[in-house]
Order: structure tokens, then sequence, then C-alpha cells
């Protein structure tokens, strides 16, 4: 019995320190692979905020109204004005109203007929 | 363990037999079973001490071998923790209320030399002043040659400019990373953020610190590591500051004038939706400040007419004194007050606007309507000088603006030392003292909200604003009622904007001349605003400096010719942008709607 013993702790011993180095190397392997994120995260945030500098310096007011002017046969862009404003009862009813449709409880009893029939 | 008996039986006989005392025997065997036990403990003590000595000792060690690791090895940042946008930011974006970028962060490089390690400096000199016209190539190259280890070259560089030094190709140039600080807006609220410079420099990095503006009065707050991911949220509305801009810098054109500031401003909450002063400049090239001994700062594109031009504001204050006059209960709208011009006071003559005489008598609201100096002059000394102080510093003329900017704490209002009764009457017009626009904001906010005076502020804020009543609410109400016959029926009707109910009072200032004594052509002209009059809102302030409109037959220098268009037309662009409801009279209904309702 003892033998037995001796060698299963010897094999789990082998076992236990393969294991172990395996572990060594994959934490190794996962913090360079984290470090390598990092950089990339770092590399894209940083052009994020230069996309968002570029965005904001693209969106400066002065240039939006300059191209307003330029393009205003197409757009036709005029400054905001109070005549503008509506109140909702102002707001045209549609001409051609949607059909109401009421509402009804229906059994499975109610419904006769083959499915996708129109009831 | 078998205990022995104390009286052993045996022995007990035998001594008794022997005549000796039994109980010796006792107190022996007492003696040594006592001392078996104290063996017992003192074995027991000595091997738990060594225990715990033991352990100390280990953990002492432990402590020892770690802190002695610590010492010994490398720094190393922790690399299984995620980082944040914070890492990148030394500084805080600053944003305006909506979030759009108004300051952001952008890494570039600089350039820099080691001369000892060049290898044909007079090339390196000549291709850098190929690349950079404003370097002078005979300086740089007697600078690469005087035996110096270390030059600066440039700050920052553009992508571009640096793969042109890359391609001179010389082992001497180096580059070293830079954030620098971007104003996408370029001009647009200049004034506002103020700019940003280099503080301490290194080769791997450098400091970006505060100018002037808001970048210098929270610049802790903008280099807090903590708070770095975090964007400064200001007050401004970009939309509505481009609006603002655009048109007062027309109208200062049109007007002549050689400055103008505007400031508008959320009444319930003081926040600034709008600061303008021209001239402005870039701050990403901040000009330098005017060094001649007699300039003028105010002629400097860096000087903040809103903030720290202190002037005579003129007519504008007239309503405080009428305010004050209400509130005191001396007087209400209707009453009629003594208005004959001119008054003589002392050796003093109170004259009307080009020797008028609106009199003899003149209501109280005529009295502002008309701007009459002399109906004025009588309710003040009505109030009397101290409530008249005491009323002004509770509207905030006594102290600098609490305005989060660098300049605010040096506008220092200038108020006269001594308060004489020709001080009451001249304050009471707005001659003698001097405070500048964010100032008068303040105080109209006051009269705008209900009577609640309010801070202004540029910041973003949640929730409700401190505020301290100066003023009954129905006496602000009656304030803003003869603000708006000002302009239905007074002295700004150029200021009436359809639909927003704009109330009102101009002001015309003579400008003080340093040699003495006032100038007879060069005036400032305010208009304090606020609308609409029916719930005030917006507190709008336009001044322009040394205007004159030229349309008339004659030349004219008073507000309502000159600052009261230019607001009205500031009103007619940015009240839609803010989305005020105008009380336009609806369109007729159409036949659908008519029939529903």
């Amino acid at each position: 019995m003892r033998p037995v013993l001796y060698v299963l702790t010897f094999l789990s011993v082998m076992a236990l320190a393969f294991w172990a180095y395996r572990e060594n190397y994959a934490t190794q392997q996962a913090l360079k692979d984290v470090s390598a994120l990092n950089r990339q995260i770092a590399a894209l945030r940083e052009s994020l905020s230069v996309q968002r500098a570029e965005w904001a310096y693209l969106n400066r007011p002065d240039r939006l109204r300059e191209l307003a002017a330029i393009n205003f046969d197409r757009l036709g862009l005029l400054p905001l004005e109070a005549a503008q404003f509506g109140a909702a009862d102002q707001v045209a009813y549609p001409a051609d109203p949607l059909q109401v449709i009421q509402p009804q409880d229906l059994r499975p009893g109610d419904v006769s007929g083959e499915v996708g029939e129109p009831l | 363990m078998i205990r022995t008996p104390l009286r052993p039986l045996a022995r007990i006989l035998e001594a008794r037999v022997k005549g000796e005392n039994p109980d010796s025997i006792e107190r022996e065997n007492r003696r040594l079973r006592h001392e078996q036990i104290r063996d017992k403990a003192r074995n027991r003590a000595e091997g738990r001490l060594l225990v715990l000595g033991v352990a100390f000792f280990v953990a002492f060690s432990v402590v020892g071998a770690r802190m002695g690791l610590l010492a010994s090895t490398e720094p190393s940042e922790p690399r299984a923790t995620a980082t944040g946008a914070e890492i990148l930011n030394q500084r805080a974006d600053i944003t305006d209320r909506n979030g759009r970028i108004l300051a952001t962060n952008l890494l570039t490089h600089s350039l820099y030399a080691h001369p000892r390690d060049m290898v044909d400096p007079a090339r390196v000199a000549t291709e850098l002043g190929r690349i950079f016209p404003d370097l002078d190539p005979e300086d740089l190259h007697k600078r690469f040659t005087d035996g110096r280890r270390f030059l600066w070259v440039r700050k920052k560089l553009s992508p571009e400019q640096m793969q042109a030094v890359h391609d001179i190709g010389d082992p001497g140039l180096l580059f070293g990373p830079r954030e620098m600080r971007l104003y996408p807006n370029g001009r647009l609220a200049a004034h506002v953020l103020g700019g940003a410079s280099f503080g301490a420099e290194g080769v791997h990095s450098a400091e970006v610190i505060g100018t002037a503006g808001i970048e210098k009065a929270l610049d802790a707050r903008l280099r807090d590591p903590a708070m770095a991911g975090e964007p400064l949220k200001l007050s401004i509305d970009l939309t509505v500051q481009a609006a603002t801009t655009e048109i007062l810098a027309a109208g200062m054109k049109m007007m002549n004038a050689k400055g103008a500031a505007a400031i508008l401003m959320e009444a319930k909450t003081g926040e600034i939706l709008s600061l303008v002063s021209l001239p402005d400049f870039d701050p990403n090239d901040r000009p330098a400040p005017l060094v001649a001994k007699n300039a003028d700062p105010g002629d400097s594109p860096l000087f903040n007419r809103a903030v720290q031009g202190v002037y005579e504001l003129g007519s504008t204050f007239k309503i405080f004194a009428v305010a004050q006059a209400l509130e005191l209960g001396l007087v209400n709208p209707q009453t009629q007050v003594d208005a004959n011009a001119p008054m003589r006071w002392g050796r003093f003559l109170i004259k009307e606007f080009k020797n008028h005489n609106y009199g003899p008598m003149l209501s109280v609201t005529d009295v502002i309507v008309k701007s009459s100096n002399v109906g004025v002059a009588r309710l003040a000394l009505q109030i009397g000088g101290l409530r008249q102080q005491a009323f002004l510093k509770a509207l905030g003329f006594f102290e600098p603006t609490p305005v989060e900017m660098v300049e605010a704490p040096y506008a220092r209002p200038l108020v006269p030392a001594k308060w004489p009764e020709i001080t009451t009457i001249t304050t009471s017009y707005g001659h003698g003292i001097a405070a500048s626009p964010m100032h008068l904001a303040a105080a109209y906010g006051a009269i705008a909200n209900g009577g609640m005076a309010i801070k202004p502020t540029l910041l973003h804020r949640d929730g409700p604003p401190q505020a301290q009543r100066v003023m009954r609410a129905e006496v602000a109400h009656a304030a803003v009622d003869m603000l708006r016959q000002v302009v239905t029926r007074g002295t700004a009707s150029y200021g009436d904007v359809a639909g927003y109910e704009v109330a009102g009072k101009t002001g015309t200032a003579d400008k003080p001349n340093p040699q003495g004594g006032y100038y007879r052509d060069k005036v400032v002209n305010t208009f304090a605003s606020v609308f609409p009059a029916s719930d005030p809102q917006y507190v709008l302030i336009v001044t322009l400096d040394e205007p004159l409109d030229t349309s008339g037959s004659e030349p004219r220098r008073t507000a309502g010719y000159t600052a009261v268009p230019v607001a009205a037309e500031v009103i007619r662009r940015a009240a839609p942008l803010l989305g005020l409801r105008p009380t336009v009279e609806a369109a007729p209904l159409d036949a659908v709607t008519a029939v529903r309702n």
C-alpha cells in the first residue's frame, strides 16, 4: 500500500509542478496581452481625442456659417426667427384620418376559419 | 496522574508514634505539590513565550524582507489594471452647456537639439530655416556651434513640420512629446477661456497652465488628476455665443465703435449664456500684452470689456434709485415728482440731456421713460445717501463680481470715497460711480428675478442657485413694467423686438479724460435689458465704446441710436436659439383647426 502512496504523491507533485509552470507562463502572457491592449487603448483614445478636436474644429460656428452662405442656393438656410415658432394647435389635422380600429375581446371560439385568413 | 495524598495515613501514624506534629507532613506535601504546579506553569509560559517570539520574529522578518525587496527593486506600473482616459489627459476639457468642446488637448511634439551630437550644424540650420521661416539660420548656426549641450528649437510642431524635420536626418535633432491646448472654435469665447501656455518644461513632458480667463481661474480644477476625465461644463451656449459675436461685431462696425461688449445671462440662475468682448483674439495664438508705458490697457484685444471694463454706466442706474424709492414706500409708479430742470444744488447745476426740461412735474414712471436726471435726483435725495449706498451694496456695486475669471477680482468698481449729497445725486443717474457691465448684468438680474439677487456664474450648475432678496417682488415687477415702457414709448424705441417684450434702460456716459474732466465727443453707450417683460427670463447688457451713428443728418452718440438697435438685433437672433417662445399674434386658424376647436 505504502509504495503506491509514494508513487501517487510523486506523480501529483510532478503534476502540480507542471501546472504551476504553465500557470506562470500563462500569467506572463496575460500580462503582456494586457499591456499591449493598454497601449492600443491609449492609442485609440488619443486618436479619439484628436478626432473629437477635429470634429469640434470642423463644426465651429464660423465655418458652418460660411458653408451655409456658400450653399445658400441649395440649402436656403436662414437664421431662426421668432415667426417660425408655432403652437401645437396650429398644426392642421391630416386630411384623411387613419381608420380607427375598435379594440375587441376575442375568445378562441369566436374565431372561425383557417390560420392566415383575414378575420 | 496519581495525586499523592496530603496526609498519608502511614506516615501520620508513624509521626504520631514518634510524637511529631503530623501537620508538618501535610505542609511538606502541600509545598511539594505547589512546586510541581509552579514548574508546570512556568514550562508552559516559557513555551508560549517562545512560540510568540518566533511568531514575532517571522512576522517582522517578512515585513523587513518585503521592505528590502520594495526598496531594492525597480518600480513598475501595475500592468494588470485597466487604464482610463485620465492617463492621457493631464488637463480636463472645457465644454459649453451642451457638451460642445471649447478647449481640448492635442498630442504634438516639441523639437530640441543636442548640438554636440550634430553632424552638420550649418546644413541643419539652413534646413530648419527653410521649414520654419520665422527662424533665422544665421542665428541658429551661431547657437548650434557655441558649445552648448542642449537647445530648444520649437515648442510645438505640426505633423508635417515634424516629418520635414525628420527628413533632415540629423542625429542631433530630437523630438519630445508635448500635450498642447487647442481651442477649436478660434476666436469664439476667447475672453472667457483666456488661454494656456507651458509651465515647467522637460524633454518628456511639459506642464500646461492657464494664463488667463477661466483657464487660470480654475487651473487647479482643470489639472486635478482625479477629475481629468471629466470635462468642465461652462454655462456658455456656443450657438448663442456665435450669434451674439457676429451681431455685435457687425454693430460695432456700423456704429464706428472702437470696442463693444455683450453679456447674456439667465435671470433665474445667473448662468452666463454669452459673454462677448470685442475686439477679441485667438487663444491658440494669444497676443502679447501691451507694454508701452502710456498704453491704455483697454486698447489691447486681451482686455475683456465685459468683466474688466469699469465704466460709468450712466442712466442705466436710474432704475435702481426708482426701485429703491418704491421699495421704501416713498412713492408709487404714479406719484408726481418735481422734475423742473435745471436743478440747482449748492454750486452744482443738474441739467437734462441737451438742456431739455421734462418738468415741472413727472410721474415716477415717466422719470424713467424720459430718463430725467432731475426727477431721479429728487428721488435719491428722498432716499438719502446711506440707504442708497446700502442698496447699491446689496446689488453688488461695491465689490468685484464673483464670476469665475481670473480678471474678475481685479475689476473693482470705482466708488466715491465720500458720499456727500451731490454724490447721492450723481450716483442716482450713474455718474461718479463706475462698474463693469458684469455688475450691471447682476443688478438687472436681481430686478428680472423678482427681487432676488443672484451671483453671475460661468459654470453650468444643477439645482437652484443661492439668492438673496434685495427688493420685494412687486417692486421688481413694477420696475420691469417701467423698463418695458422705456422701450414702447421712451428712449429705447429701437429696442422693441416683436414677440419678445423687451424691457430696458439706455445709458450714455461721457468718457473721463485722463487729463481731468470729461471728453465732449467720446461716450460709452449701454443698453441694459430684460426680456420677455411678462416673465423675465434673460438679461442682456450691450455696451459700445465710443460709438457714433452717422446714418442720420447729424452724428448721434446716444445709446438709443447705437447700443439699442444692436441689442435688439442680438435678441432677435438669440431668443429663438434659446427656445424662447415669442408672444406673437398666432396665424389665422385654418378651416380644419377652427372646426376642431
